[in-house]
């Protein structure tokens, strides 16, 4: 691309929107603990391990927790109890008692949704406009829509019928950390298999409170177990013998891993890896909206987002256009505290994925991209990462590549319909696309063509309880969500 | 063929692999002998190498668009029409069959079956998307559906028991689904592998959707397992050395492994549109819904 040459219009101003009177939420709503034990077998255990470590507020670097860590001997007594709970109680249950019990958590989550969404954002350092409004609500949706599955399985797979496979073993990531635990738990209860399920070290917090849910809404002890830790004790899930089933969401090079070692087993698994979506702009979109979209897309959860749209492609035509809005519209993003109503932007997750972050922003640079940052400051304490842009990016760039996991989009002109198709297949991945025109042919065209498992058209980054996602090629096999979302726990039989 | 012999030559056949539509020799230039039970040599059958597997593979990604993008009814009559073929092709199919040492019945009812099943899966070619789609009823202000959409390049190894069943009902929900694959036949009965490619051949189905390769189990199967381009692996053994390393193999790109050594293909279990459906990824596509007009119209 050329670099930017005169640019007519007006540039905005935009330090009204900056100044906008702080709206905090209390933390005083949610409480934590100092200390969080395992919950195996209904109840709240120390570990074996004997070993505890801290969890922080990425967005203070403050101590939030002491969270215990399971060592083998852990995962053992979890998948103990998940086996002991499925032969005796969980198998045998009616299904419309399953489904009960399952609709009782969706409720208790709902009741307790503020306490959850301040947690979340604590631990996590996601805005709390997005823990309040997207993480919480979705997650409990999603146990009232899978509960309703439970005693009508037989309807869902013509000529078949339908039987769990046992114990789910459940390794979810930081980047949606209560959402990700309902995605595993409800559907693999509702099929009628029990569970141990580890959050991922950074953001332990609202799995344990929803195990004090789980406890609460008196579900058979050993039916889910929450155990925490880090890769090891995952390790430990994936390699004990009496574990039926791996649902994995996590990057592709730890999943491919997982798939490597449970070859010799008879596990089955469903794996929900990376992706680097491309999200296409047409010259005859509603630019926009298209740029809407955009940002939603690549800085929605700070860029932590396996489907975000980290690759951007615009027509020739519009370019330069869809360019200066994005600048534009990044100005006006209010970076910071993420306890605060208006904060659009808040912390990375962790010191080491904005470390892995401003490598890729540093690598972006190295190879002749041109980088852009809106001015705005970025609080002294906590890890924070400006939104960032790049112009003049070649296909083969890393950051057009690699998935970098964080606010940085990559942005390249196309001018064919072909060349573009060619492009956003161009990726060993394949989980999500988007495409922007106005031209319904033109939609029903890419939405066939590009190889990826959730293709949004004029929107993107939406999700449903109702609605299957997972990837193609190494974004992984398997969907979540959904009718389809049942096959990953069942086994079909005649 | 003794009694024709008498009075004429006969011209023996030259087995070749199927690759992109074509009949080459195998690059490698090895050959080893198929024979029967009773020892007896039946043909000089071409050793596929990995280099054969790779242009397989090359035929098969080059097919891939131009297949999965022809209407499924396309597809089905395609499959009726390599049904046809067989049908027309029986007498050969039976005399190779025996040749491998198989009884007149046994062969003529395994040919029927063949030919019935291709039969089967012709009409599923436009009729199980319908099955497994759905319209998600999302919270939002969206249209969202979902559709199977093929998987890929899928690379088979047929089952090694018996010559003729194993491979087509290994292929047809391969072809049927919109993918396209490399199959490895039968190293023990590969006969009637190669003559089914003639019949592939003669059925309206564009080179490189099926490739069929003769060789061995023991020296492909890691080429089968490990190809970055291929997306999906089909093994029918019962082998669990063999199955673990397929595993291992496929987690380099995250293939999708298909372990069929428990089914039964003599038997109605074994074809089913869940064949069609191991093959298949599930794409979701969202679409806004406007809600500007017509709300509160009473219609």
């Amino acid at each position: 691309m050329a670099k930017a040459t005169k640019n007519n219009t007006l540039k905005l101003k935009f330090d009204s929107a900056r100044n906008l009177a702080p709206a905090p939420e209390s933390k005083s709503a949610a409480k934590i603990d100092p200390q969080y034990d395992l919950f195996i077998n209904g109840k709240f255990e120390k570990p074996l391990s004997k070993k505890y470590f801290a969890t922080i507020n990425p967005a203070t670097e403050e101590k939030l927790s002491m969270i215990a860590e399971a060592n083998t001997a852990d995962v053992n007594k979890a998948v103990v109890a998940a086996r002991t709970a499925y032969e005796k109680t969980w198998k045998k249950m009616p299904p419309a008692e399953r489904a009960k019990y399952i609709y009782r958590i969706a409720r208790m989550i709902q009741e307790r949704a503020r306490e959850f969404a301040i947690i979340e954002t604590l631990d996590g350092g996601k805005p709390i406009r997005e823990s309040r409004d997207f993480d919480v609500p979705t997650a409990a949706n999603h146990f009232f829509y899978y509960a309703g599955w439970a005693d009508k399985l037989e309807y869902a797979f013509p000529n078949r019928r339908t039987e769990p496979l046992g114990v789910a073993g459940q390794i979810i990531p930081w980047n949606f950390p209560l959402l990700m635990a309902a995605w595993k738990i409800a559907p693999a209860l509702a099929c009628g298999n029990t569970v141990v399920l580890k959050p991922a070290e950074n953001t332990s917090l609202t799995a344990l409170k929803l195990a004090e849910i789980i406890q609460e809404a008196d579900l058979p002890p050993g039916v889910v177990n929450i155990i925490t830790g880090a890769g090891a004790t995952g390790a430990a899930i994936v390699n004990h013998a009496d574990v039926n089933k791996i649902a994995f969401t996590g990057s592709t090079e730890v999943g491919k891993i997982i798939q490597r070692a449970i070859a010799g087993t008879n596990k089955k698994a469903t794996l929900e890896l990376g992706g680097k979506a491309a999200n296409i702009i047409f010259d005859d979109a509603p630019i926009d909206k298209a740029v809407e979209g955009v940002i939603n897309g690549i800085f929605f959860n700070q860029g932590h987002v396996c489907c975000a749209g980290s690759r951007l492609y615009v027509q020739e035509s519009v370019f330069k256009e869809v360019v200066r809005k994005l600048k534009d519209r990044l100005e006006t993003m209010i970076l910071g505290e993420p306890m605060d109503k208006n904060t659009d932007i808040g912390a990375i997750n962790s010191k080491a994925q904005l470390d892995i972050i401003n490598k890729y922003i540093k690598i972006g640079q190295q190879e002749g991209a041109e980088m852009y940052q809106p001015s705005c400051a970025i609080p002294k304490k906590g890890f924070y990462c400006r939104p960032t842009i790049f112009t003049n990016v070649a296909q083969s760039n890393r950051i057009a590549q690699e998935e970098i996991f964080g606010p940085v989009l990559a942005i390249q002109s196309f001018r064919t319909d072909d060349e573009v198709i060619e492009k956003a297949n161009n990726s060993p991945y394949g989980l999500s696309a988007g495409v922007w025109t106005d031209k319904g042919s033109k939609i029903f065209n890419l939405t066939t063509k590009l190889r990826a498992g959730v293709i949004w058209a004029n929107t993107f980054n939406k999700f449903d309880p109702t609605s299957p996602f997972g990837g193609y090629k190494e974004s992984g096999f398997g969907r979540e969500g959904g009718l389809h979302g049942l096959s990953a726990y069942i086994n079909l039989t005649t | 063929m003794a009694k024709t012999s008498e009075k004429r030559l006969e011209v023996l056949k030259t087995y070749k692999i199927y690759i992109g539509g074509q009949f080459p020799r195998t690059e490698s230039g090895r050959y080893y002998v198929a024979t029967n039970s009773k020892n007896e040599n039946l043909a000089n059958v071409c050793l596929g190498s990995r280099k054969d597997f790779r242009d397989a593979v090359v035929a098969a990604r080059n097919a891939f668009g131009g297949w999965s993008a022809r209407a499924a009814f396309n597809r089905g009559q395609i499959l009726y029409r390599i049904a046809e073929m067989l049908e027309g092709r029986k007498a050969q199919f039976i005399d190779e069959l025996m040749k491998q040492d198989s009884t007149k019945a046994l062969a003529e009812s395994e040919v029927n079956l063949c030919i019935d099943r291709l039969i089967y899966y012709s009409g599923w070619c436009d009729k199980f998307q319908q099955l497994f789609s759905s319209v998600n009823p999302v919270a939002s202000s969206h249209f969202n559906f979902s559709v199977p959409e093929p998987t890929g390049v899928v690379a088979a190894i047929a089952p090694q028991n018996d010559s003729l069943l194993g491979l087509v009902s290994v292929i047809a929900p391969i072809i049927a689904g919109g993918n396209t694959g490399i199959v490895l036949a039968s190293a023990t009965k590969p006969l009637c592998a190669v003559t089914f490619a003639e019949v592939l051949n003669s059925s309206d189905l564009p080179g490189g959707v099926v490739n069929i390769l003769t060789g061995k189990v023991g020296e492909l199967v890691p080429f089968f397992a490990d190809h970055m381009d291929v997306n999906a692996t089909v093994f029918c053994e019962a082998d669990a050395a063999t199955q673990k390393l397929i595993k291992e193999k496929a987690s380099l790109n995250v293939k999708r492994v298909l372990l069929y050594d428990k089914v039964k293909w003599s038997t109605a279990t074994g074809q089913s549109p869940y064949f069609i459906m191991d093959l298949q990824e599930i794409k979701t596509t969202w679409h806004p819904i406007e809600n500007i007009g017509g709300a509160k119209a009473g219609y």
